[in-house]
């Protein structure tokens, strides 16, 4: 019990972490922070529950006025913006990443981290973004889905990232990757 | 950690935080309903006058965090007007604002305790089916002093990487970052079972 909340609670300072670190930015052309980074590693490293929940408490914290968000935004007015769709997904996308990981005993852990990154903190966060977006902008859903192709090739490397990252984690301290028991 | 609740003190700040959020839940569904763009203006300038209330440092705080909505207004009033729609674009353009104004008002008022006692509030009831109030407090306040232990550790990994080698540091820093944060978890934990654990006292 209290190992469980104390992992979730480090997990949820990662993803805030991630985001605040300037020197953890990968740049690539376009500027992209590591805090989806943050989210694609609770769902592998914790698996689905705990993952879901250190995402949920991220979102909340955001909510009731924690500067958490990469450039040190946060409060209510995070879930009016256009991109809100995107914070509001954090909890769902670690939760199907954290499924994916785990149904994918059979493969290395650093393929199946890397593809359940891809799934859960790409094909499901970017449904929520650009659902978001598009009642936001009052555009359809096709509209919408062009103004966030230039994002898509940073959050690719970033779920090869969080495959070599756990993978590298699993070498290093198997008995932490919660999600492969 | 500083929260985003506004130093300079306001009248709404003593406003009880569940009747500010009720209404600010109010006043966003009632935007939506704004179909006229005049008076959807009016209701933004109504905003901005709220901002202008307590003074120049208020207002100023104020719009610089309304500032980053900037290149959503570009491109939706852009995107309508190449389509036909300006007044539409308008419309939900002014919506936009006066919806994120509304919501950062009531961050810039109320206190992180204040907006913590609804939270506990509204989850009372959820310990019926198991919600451990006392360790999601608990959980709360962990990542608010985890957060910048973290960054700082991220930092001083970096700053270790760039004393011994001549590239950035890339994505390796975050292994170290995580097994360290991992280690942390640990000691909390069995310093936690140690006082006693995180039995729901309350709950009995």
């Amino acid at each position: 019990m209290e190992r469980n909340v104390a992992q979730i609670a480090v997990f949820t300072a990662l993803i805030a972490a991630l985001g605040l670190i300037p020197q953890l930015t990968l740049a690539f052309g376009v500027p992209i922070t590591a805090q989806s980074l943050g989210v694609m590693l609770c769902g592998t490293v914790l698996g689905a529950r705990r993952g879901a929940i250190a995402a949920l408490l991220f979102v909340g914290l955001v909510a009731i006025g924690l500067p958490l968000l990469s450039g040190g935004r946060g409060g209510l007015g995070q879930f009016m913006v256009p991109t809100s769709g995107f914070l509001i997904g954090f909890p769902v996308a670690a939760f199907v990443t954290g499924l994916v990981m785990e149904r994918l005993r059979g493969l290395p852990v650093g393929w199946a981290a890397g593809i359940a990154a891809g799934i859960g903190g790409i094909v499901v966060l970017y449904a929520f973004g650009i659902s978001g977006l598009a009642i936001a902008l009052d555009r359809p859903v096709t509209e919408a889905a062009l103004l966030v192709t230039a994002f898509l090739p940073g959050d690719g490397i970033k779920a090869v990232l969080a495959g070599l990252v756990t993978a590298a984690l699993y070498r290093a301290r198997p008995l932490s990757v919660m999600s492969r028991p | 950690m500083i929260s985003l609740t506004s130093p300079v003190r306001t009248r709404a700040h003593g406003w009880p935080a569940g009747v500010k959020l009720a209404g600010l839940c109010l006043a966003s569904v009632a935007l939506f309903a704004v179909t006229d763009v005049w008076l959807m203006a009016t209701v933004a300038g109504a905003v901005l006058l709220l901002y202008a209330l307590p003074g120049r440092v208020f207002l100023r705080y104020g719009v610089r965090r309304l500032w980053p909505l900037w290149p959503f207004v570009a491109v939706i009033v852009l995107w309508h007007l190449a389509t036909g729609a300006a007044q539409d674009g308008l419309l939900i353009a002014l919506r936009m604002i006066a919806a994120v104004a509304l919501a950062n008002l009531v961050t810039m008022t109320t206190t992180l305790e204040a907006m913590m006692g609804v939270v506990r509030g509204l989850l009372r009831p959820l310990r019926r089916f198991g919600i451990n109030l006392r360790a999601m407090e608990l959980a709360v306040a962990m990542v608010i002093r985890f957060t910048p232990v973290l960054a700082q550790k991220g930092a001083a990994l970096s700053l270790a990487w760039r004393a011994r080698a001549r590239r950035r540091p890339g994505w390796r820093v975050v292994v170290p970052l995580l097994v360290l944060a991992l280690d942390d978890a640990d000691h909390v934990a069995e310093a936690l079972r140690a006082r006693g654990g995180l039995r729901d006292v309350e709950g009995k």
